[in-house]
């Protein structure tokens, strides 16, 4: 398997997003360059900090003072987003590309139902009167799965579960049956048991609308589960870029292996969970070469001095490291005092 | 909703009935005799009992206060020692009404500026504009409204002509005192506006309406302003009362004649059951007003529930 070669309804290619502060520019995205295929499911994964929300809400153009993006290309069907004017961004944002957030507690408008707030997109992008609105607002109820659609369509946010405004999240954003849905850690603020029904939702949805999906998690579990195509993202760089079954199977950057590593597993008998040693850089005091080496247990001489730029392999996938192997386990480690 | 309005108005009644004994309480907590200090030195004797006797100051308190009670509840708020006539007369033939409209008018204004320059504020954070509007609004804030009422006097109607400096009624004698009694207001109104907009625009759901594509006006109108309008609402309400009070002040410098002038001139006539009957009449209001505003919190913020 390599990474999914088909048409790419999003291209991102050489994306930059900064912020300017106070103690100087800080890179939150740096020079990342990915496609998103027609149809499949792209997997973000990174710490916090890592630039991969800040990625996410770049596509749609919603970075605010002090964040500007300072360069790239955004590539949606073939038309570059970031020379559209607002007014045109704005058609496309929750129309052709639509996203969910993080904390479904707080990203619903508490003094409006939720009812009114799916009718809204139908009201902007699709020109309906307030009553055609609200009856596609009940159907969009009632295909997220929300029992009595009739009933909860009149009601406010906090009658609702977080599980279900999840639902509503998702109901808002696939309103007009949109070409890419972002969903930014859709899952994390909810209970194990309900983070698999929302996912298995926008699966599930993924496939009747047809449309593509950008995950963006910490949790290598959803990623397993949901993607196609995995970029592991670490201080506002790609270090990793493979499809799914590789990267699980054959890690090649030792961030990857670390990650995979503190994950808990039910088929090894372990006491603790490897951590990865250390923590993410400061964003104004990065290391001078590759940005992972001051962590990584097998940095050599020229990890510290060059940053390395990404490997195309053989089977399609990339990778940014000096010294990558498919083999970690076997390599030493190496031991220096930081 | 009907229920939630019907228990908000049975919680005032307490209120009411402390502002009664306070009220009522006032002729008693003059030092000395109140008969006496009402008629002044060098009166008979007899006029003096006779008073003290009109004003039922002979029975026991309690007594006195069921009395005092019992005629406002048939709308009676005594008489005037002045000029003998029912208080609800002198109060409510014009003198209420003026300074009703005075405080409305000066509340209407007070939002209009204070809503507007808190926004423009708060969507041009730390620009030119929002510094300018933060400067003149602590410049409204500080500004003690008897001096502005003579500066807009001095500038506008003697120098300029423009307005008239007293009285009440015409668009031309009204403009200076709603400026002098409004702007203050305006001030906290925008700063207050300025902060609470701040807040809600950094929440999530303003970023999930960007999302969606609402427009950039919409979002700080509809999704924005509701949202953050719960905190000013109640600033809106404790203004409308400052004004009322407040008006005593502006009502004395621009000559209108309403119940804030009509107070003065009876504490100095040492008319107290006029005193007494104003400051109960604008003491009511003020609790009115303060129902009013729990009331449209439900509007704005659902959550306070219904049962």
């Amino acid at each position: 398997m390599t990474l999914v070669n088909k048409t790419a309804v999003l291209e991102i290619r050489d994306l930059r997003t900064s912020y300017f502060t106070e103690g100087g520019e800080v890179k939150a995205v740096d020079g990342i360059s990915l496609n998103v295929p027609k149809g499949k499911t792209l997997g973000i994964v990174g710490e916090s900090g890592s630039g991969k929300s800040i990625m996410a809400l770049s596509i749609l153009r919603l970075i605010f003072n002090p964040g500007r993006i300072v360069a790239g290309e955004l590539l949606y069907n073939g038309a570059d987003l970031l020379k559209k004017s607002e007014k045109q961004m704005r058609s496309i944002r929750g129309n052709n590309i639509s996203m969910i957030f993080q904390e479904p507690m707080t990203s619903l408008n508490p003094v409006y139902t939720v009812g009114e707030q799916i009718a809204e997109v139908y009201q902007i992008h699709e020109n309906m009167n307030k009553k055609q609105a609200m009856s596609k607002a009940v159907d969009m109820l009632r295909l997220v799965g929300i029992p009595s659609p009739e009933k909860r369509v009149h009601q406010y946010p906090f009658e609702l579960s977080g599980g279900m405004r999840q639902r509503i999240m998702i109901a808002i954003a696939l309103a007009c049956n949109p070409d890419v849905l972002i969903a930014d850690e859709p899952t994390t603020a909810l209970d194990v048991t309900i983070q698999a029904q929302i996912l298995e939702l926008i699966k599930d949805l993924q496939q009747k609308l047809h449309m593509s999906v950008i995950i963006i998690t910490h949790d290598l579990g959803v990623v397993a589960e949901t993607c196609d195509d995995v970029a592991v993202m670490y201080c506002g760089k790609v270090v990793e870029y493979a499809d799914v079954r590789t990267l699980f199977t054959a890690p090649k950057h030792p961030y990857t292996v670390g990650l995979l590593n503190s994950l808990p597993r039910h088929d090894v008998d372990k006491e603790e969970l490897e951590a990865i040693k250390g923590s993410v850089p400061s964003p104004f005091e990065l290391p001078e070469g590759c940005r992972f080496a001051p962590r990584c247990p097998h940095a050599a001489k020229i990890c510290f001095e060059q940053l390395p730029e990404l490997n195309k392999l053989e089977d399609r996938s990339q990778v940014r490291c000096w010294i990558y192997t498919d083999k970690w386990g076997q390599q030493p480690e190496v031991n220096r005092t930081p | 909703m009907f229920q939630y309005i019907i228990r908000r108005l049975l919680q005032t009644i307490p209120v009411i009935i402390g502002v009664t004994i306070i009220v009522f309480l006032l002729m008693h907590l003059i030092p000395g005799d109140a008969a006496q200090v009402i008629v002044g030195e060098g009166v008979p004797q007899e006029q003096v009992d006779q008073i003290r006797e009109n004003l039922g100051l002979n029975e026991p308190i309690p007594v006195q206060y069921f009395n005092y009670i019992g005629g406002l509840l048939q709308g009676d708020l005594g008489d005037s020692i002045r000029s003998s006539r029912p208080i609800t007369d002198e109060i409510f033939t014009s003198r209420f009404w003026i300074t009703m409209e005075l405080a409305v008018y000066s509340t209407i204004l007070a939002v209009f500026l204070g809503l507007t320059a808190g926004i423009i504020s708060a969507v041009k954070r730390n620009s030119a504009a929002d510094v300018g509007i933060m400067i003149i609004a602590l410049f409204g804030l500080s500004m003690p409204n008897f001096w502005l009422g003579l500066i807009l006097i001095q500038y506008f109607a003697v120098d300029l002509g423009w307005f008239r400096p007293s009285g009440w009624g015409t668009w031309s004698q009204n403009v200076l005192p709603v400026i002098t009694l409004g702007t203050g207001g305006a001030a906290i109104i925008a700063r207050m506006t300025r902060s609470s907009m701040l807040e809600v625009i950094g929440q999530d759901y303003i970023r999930t309406a960007r999302a969606k594509g609402v427009r950039e006006r919409v979002v700080i109108y509809r999704h924005a302003l509701k949202n953050a309008m719960i905190p000013v609402i109640t600033v809106i309400g404790l203004e409308f009362g400052g004004f009322l009070g407040g008006a005593v002040l502006t009502e004395t410098v621009f000559a209108v004649n309403g119940m804030g002038r009509y107070v003065i001139d009876s504490i100095r006539a040492r008319d107290f059951p006029v005193v007494q009957g104003t400051v109960l009449v604008l003491s009511l209001m003020f609790v009115f007003v303060n129902l009013l505003v729990d009331i449209s919190y439900r509007y704005f913020n659902k959550r306070i529930d219904l049962n």
